[in-house]
């Protein structure tokens, strides 16, 4: 290679490593900002702002949901497997929200420490399957 | 260079000679298009109708037939213009530069395209068209990337000094191509992380798996015929007084 070119080379490389760094400071320092939505623990931990709207992410429990009244009013726990936290949402909930489901709410924390939720989205996982396949997974293994 | 072989070396050369580009361009385009026809029927006919429903999202889900490929060729492209951003600079190659530019339009084609069909997913499975989450949001300044190396090659009349321009600005914007790819993993993000390209199996079936890469391959067909069209369409605007343009002229008159 002539030595301009490799010169060049250098100078190519150098900006690009100067670029790759200062990205990597500039997202660390804003990962908080980041983050889509706080996780159950996180609230628990009281890492989530009180008096603010936040999001909350999570698994809904398998048998929490609950319609307390008549109306639309539901009533639900989120779990990242490690702390709960309880949820309330007066609305139409995404087709996908089902026990066990993922999902991410935008509301705040009120006195009880109940999330009120003012809007929840379904986030859906990675994984495609035919629907007999998902059910012969979902199957108990025979009792010996 | 001596560590790359004197043939290498030389179809290189001969390769990036603009009207031995222009003809060769031409002798493959038909293939390549008959390839891509055979790859999009195999893998929408693959995707739309024999792959199974999906337990969870039913039919809706068989949008990532379009969306992934389309996702992925947004990434793939615009690490291809940077690879010729560097090799512009460095070694002032002319036809690397028009391979550059010729590239951006399809690149922002595929990315609004992943954009949208994301927008459309999103609404009936999400309950939203649009979130701020990191990896709707490092693709949207990835579409704004392309869209200020096309703008910049524009606002800068002399070519050889646009295309050094849009060279360095290619090559800075390549930071935001891991952000792209591992947004999912940094950060709780409401897109879901990655089902193929990741190390473990991929968690996606393998009935609905071949469609999709059929579908990818036969987009990065469909790049490859797009970018030698634009890119003799390049090579012709900027050659226009030189003397192989001049007799192809002559020959189609």
């Amino acid at each position: 290679m002539k030595p301009i070119r490799k010169q060049r080379l250098f100078l190519i490389i150098l900006m690009l490593a100067g670029l790759g760094l200062a990205a990597t400071f500039a997202l660390k320092a804003f990962n908080e900002n980041l983050m889509y939505f706080f996780s159950t623990s996180d609230v628990a931990a009281g890492k989530a702002p009180t008096n603010a709207v936040f999001r909350l992410g999570g698994m809904v429990v398998k048998g929490s949901v609950e319609r307390p009244n008549a109306d639309l009013l539901v009533r639900f726990k989120l779990s990242d497997f490690e702390k709960e936290v309880t949820v309330e949402y007066s609305g139409i909930l995404p087709d996908l929200f089902r026990e066990g489901q993922g999902i991410v709410a935008k509301g705040q924390l009120d006195s009880r420490g109940v999330f009120v939720a003012e809007e929840v989205l379904a986030k859906h996982d990675e994984n495609y399957m035919p629907p007999e396949v998902a059910g012969s997974l979902k199957k108990p293994v025979a009792q010996p | 260079m001596s560590w790359i072989p004197a043939p290498v070396s030389r179809f290189f050369h001969r390769t990036s000679s603009p009207p031995y580009f222009y003809a060769l361009a031409d002798r493959f385009i038909p293939w390549l298009t008959v390839i891509f026809l055979v790859l999009l029927g195999a893998g929408l006919y693959g995707g739309l109708y024999l792959a199974p429903t999906d337990y969870q999202q039913g039919d809706s889900y068989r949008i990532i037939y379009i969306h992934v490929p389309a996702a992925w060729m947004s990434l793939f492209i615009y690490v291809l213009m940077a690879v010729m951003g560097g090799i512009a600079l460095i070694w002032r190659m002319k036809l690397a530069e028009v391979m550059l530019i010729s590239s951006a339009p399809i690149g922002a084609g595929f990315t609004f395209v992943a954009l949208v069909t994301g927008s459309l997913w999103g609404k009936p499975m999400w309950g939203t068209w649009w979130v701020w989450d990191a990896r709707l949001t490092s693709e949207l300044i990835l579409l704004f990337l392309y869209l200020g190396v096309i703008s910049l090659y524009g606002a800068i009349e002399e070519k050889r000094a646009a295309a050094r321009a849009v060279s360095i600005l290619a090559l800075v914007g390549v930071v935001n191509i891991p952000i792209i790819h591992y947004s999912v993993q940094w950060w709780n993000t409401l897109h879901q992380g990655p089902t193929v390209s990741k190390m473990d199996k991929p968690s996606i079936h393998v009935s609905m798996l071949v469609p999709l890469l059929l579908m990818a391959v036969a987009f990065k067909f469909y790049y490859l015929i797009a970018v030698l069209q634009a890119a003799k369409l390049e090579l012709l605007k900027r050659e226009t007084s030189s003397q192989w343009v001049k007799s192809l002229l002559e020959k189609q008159a």
